[in-house]
């Protein structure tokens, strides 16, 4: 048995939006499937991560709430994928963003500060993350070093940074020795869109987020920039496009953006520093990104989509005992289904069984 | 058995299932395939083999079971990347996350759970000479077969038919598959032995090196595998290098940790993780961009008829 493969010349938007969408079903079936193996009720499953969700208007703002940090960051990535460049290290950025943004709450903390303090925590938080992505681009520019690898260490470092302040100098005082920070001031806080409600305003940032980069990759030459370095880097040279510039600012923006997720979900969401400040956002991004098909519209409907097995899952962890764990495996299998289904739209895959050399 | 000693001993604990998954994922690179996947397929190898372990008591079964567990999966990113000419990239990262999220749900029934320590192989004669006679010949099976595995790579890749054939194919698989060479056949069994060095790597963690099953256990050390290949420029002689000096890293932090002066402990956790940036970026400096990497290293290969 072997695969043959041969170029497709002719893929249109409708196929490669019905791909995703392909892929999808496809992974939920496998997961029904993983389930089933374990001797649970794939329907009672499906009951509890999709359709209960969608049908209960507060975990419809959750969906919000969870898919705002994804969409910002895969947004992000989408800049450095469409170069062909791979920063995998979003989650450290969303950290060192979240840090760097939770120290003017801490220092103003009980100060009874202004309207500045908000604002200026949105900046830095959007500083520490560019910062951070900027790490690896510039190891890349000017040393040649490999940026997957770096932007992955990077979070490892971050996560520890951060596990260090909270246990050490930021802890709260009065905390009980808990490993967190004190509560941010009402001044310090992100505040919900809708008075009582649960969705803050980190999903206004997402949406200007997505238009503004629907904006950028159809409309100006940055965007075309980056689709001529993803897809020709030669011919991007040629054009005088600097493939160094080009990686410092993708990773900058991707970075910022992570950064800024990742302020908003502290002081919008958690409302104070802890050890843990994300389940996987980072990572999870990745796989946003590509389910959106790097298209900011697509990465919109996709973070939906995908918070949508964040929620499923916690609530599938208590109302039928399946672990937590399901649902990164369910990530894993989408992500892998998503990039079948993209090789299947750039080219026609034929089974042929064994016979005639490669 | 001096503290000294002692040291110098978990040094090889900590650096034999880095060793074993670098090897592996060299031999899957020089291929030209790029497998980001090693932390899940160790992930994988560390919670089948011990459950596997648990379940029959058999140490071996437990090997056998990781080793299988990794290549199942490193099978399923073959069939992506080979079969459906997927983006290596991204189909690497999905099977981290896969292999994250899959050791958790087969580790979960065995949290808590404990194997006894593995005997070590006396080699008589050689291991009563001081320091180094336990130091080498003293260990466990492991650590002999991670060594021998590091030489038989390095002869299969440098002295044999076949090995020269995967690294042509490495090298280009445009003209490799013009000469007739079986590109993705080479492709996949390479695949397939990262995949199992990756799971024997993760057995080890879980059967020797910490005894138990946790979450998370790997740790980073599949990316630190991957980052070893690139330190070492492709070549096992220099895996076996780095791979002890990081084992050392990683060691020598948790003595300071243990040590107490005064740095806070996250500062030494970091250790191993800057030293692997640190290590790329001295190597890029002396070297110039990624010397050693096999031409056709992670782009896809359609064949065309």
């Amino acid at each position: 048995m072997r695969f043959e493969l041969t170029p497709r010349t002719n893929a249109s938007t409708m196929m490669r939006v019905f791909a995703s969408v392909a892929a999808f079903i496809t992974a939920f079936l496998i997961a029904g499937f993983v389930i089933w193996l374990m001797g649970r009720s794939p329907i009672a499953a499906f009951d509890v991560y999709v359709l209960q969700p969608l049908s209960d208007p507060w975990s419809l703002q959750e969906l919000i709430v969870k898919a705002t940090p994804m969409a910002l960051i895969a947004i992000g990535l989408s800049y450095c994928f469409r170069a062909n460049l791979w920063n995998i290290g979003a989650e450290g950025q969303y950290v060192i963003g979240a840090v760097l943004g939770s120290w003017i709450a801490l220092k103003t903390h009980g100060m009874d500060a202004g309207f500045w303090v908000l604002p200026l925590m949105l900046l830095l938080g959007i500083i520490g993350g560019a910062l951070w992505g900027l790490i690896p681009a510039f190891l890349k520019t000017r040393f040649g070093v490999n940026e997957i690898l770096t932007s992955l260490m990077l979070v490892y470092v971050a996560q520890l940074t951060l596990d260090y302040l909270v246990r050490g100098p930021w802890r709260d005082p009065k905390g009980f020795n808990f490993p967190q920070s004190v509560t941010f001031d009402p001044a310090a806080t992100l505040p919900p869109i809708l008075e009582a409600g649960r969705v803050h305003y980190g999903a206004v940032f997402a949406a200007i987020a997505v238009l503004v980069t629907a904006v950028i990759l159809g409309r100006t030459l940055f965007g075309y920039r980056l689709k001529l370095t993803g897809d020709a880097p030669r011919a991007a040279r040629f054009a005088g496009f600097s493939s160094k510039a080009t990686t410092l600012a993708v990773f900058a923006i991707s970075g910022g953006l992570a950064g800024l997720a990742g302020i908003s979900e502290v002081s919008g969401q958690i409302g104070q520093l802890q050890p843990s400040i994300s389940p996987g956002y980072g990572f999870t991004a990745i796989t946003v990104a590509f389910l959106g098909r790097l298209n900011p519209i697509g990465i919109l409907v996709a973070s939906l989509v995908v918070a949508l097995t964040f929620i499923g899952g916690e609530s599938a962890q208590i109302m039928l005992k399946l672990p937590l764990d399901l649902t990164q495996a369910f990530q894993g299998i989408l992500l892998m289904c998503v990039l079948a289904a993209d090789a299947m739209v750039s080219y026609r895959i034929r089974l042929a069984a064994r016979g005639g050399g490669q | 058995m001096t503290t000294f000693e002692a040291i110098l001993l978990t040094i090889v604990t900590a650096s034999t299932p880095l060793l074993i998954a670098a090897l592996g994922e060299l031999v899957t690179e020089r291929s030209g395939v790029l497998n980001l996947g090693v932390e899940g397929m160790m992930a994988m190898g560390a919670a089948c083999s011990f459950a596997a372990a648990v379940t029959f008591d058999s140490t071996l079964l437990g090997v056998a079971a990781g080793m299988m567990a990794g290549a199942l999966m490193a099978a399923l990113f073959a069939l992506l990347v080979l079969g459906f000419a997927a983006n290596q990239t991204g189909s690497g990262l999905a099977l981290t996350i896969l292999g994250l999220g899959l050791s958790g749900l087969i580790g979960a029934p065995f949290v808590g759970a404990r194997r006894d320590p593995i005997a070590p192989v006396d080699i008589p004669g050689l291991s009563d000479i001081p320091v180094v006679g336990r130091l080498f010949f003293e260990q466990d099976l492991f650590v002999y077969a991670s060594l021998a595995l590091t030489i038989l790579v390095a002869i299969y890749l440098v002295k044999t038919r076949s090995g020269l054939t995967l690294r042509s194919i490495g090298e280009n698989h445009t003209s490799a598959n013009a000469l007739g060479l079986p590109v993705r056949q080479v492709r996949f069994w390479a695949i397939l032995f990262g995949g199992a060095c990756a799971g024997l790597a993760g057995a080890y963690l879980a059967l020797v090196y910490t005894r138990f099953w946790s979450p998370g256990m790997t740790a980073g050390r599949g990316w630190i595998a991957l980052a070893l290949v690139v330190f070492a420029a492709w070549r096992p002689a220099w895996v076996l290098v780095g791979a002890y000096i990081f084992g050392a890293a990683t060691v020598l932090q948790l003595h300071a940790q243990a040590a107490q002066f005064g740095v806070p402990s996250q500062v030494l956790s970091a250790v191993p993780y800057l030293a692997t940036i640190i290590a790329l970026l001295l190597l890029s400096i002396r070297h110039g961009r990624a010397i050693g990497a096999p031409g056709s290293l992670g782009v896809p290969f359609v064949p065309d008829r």
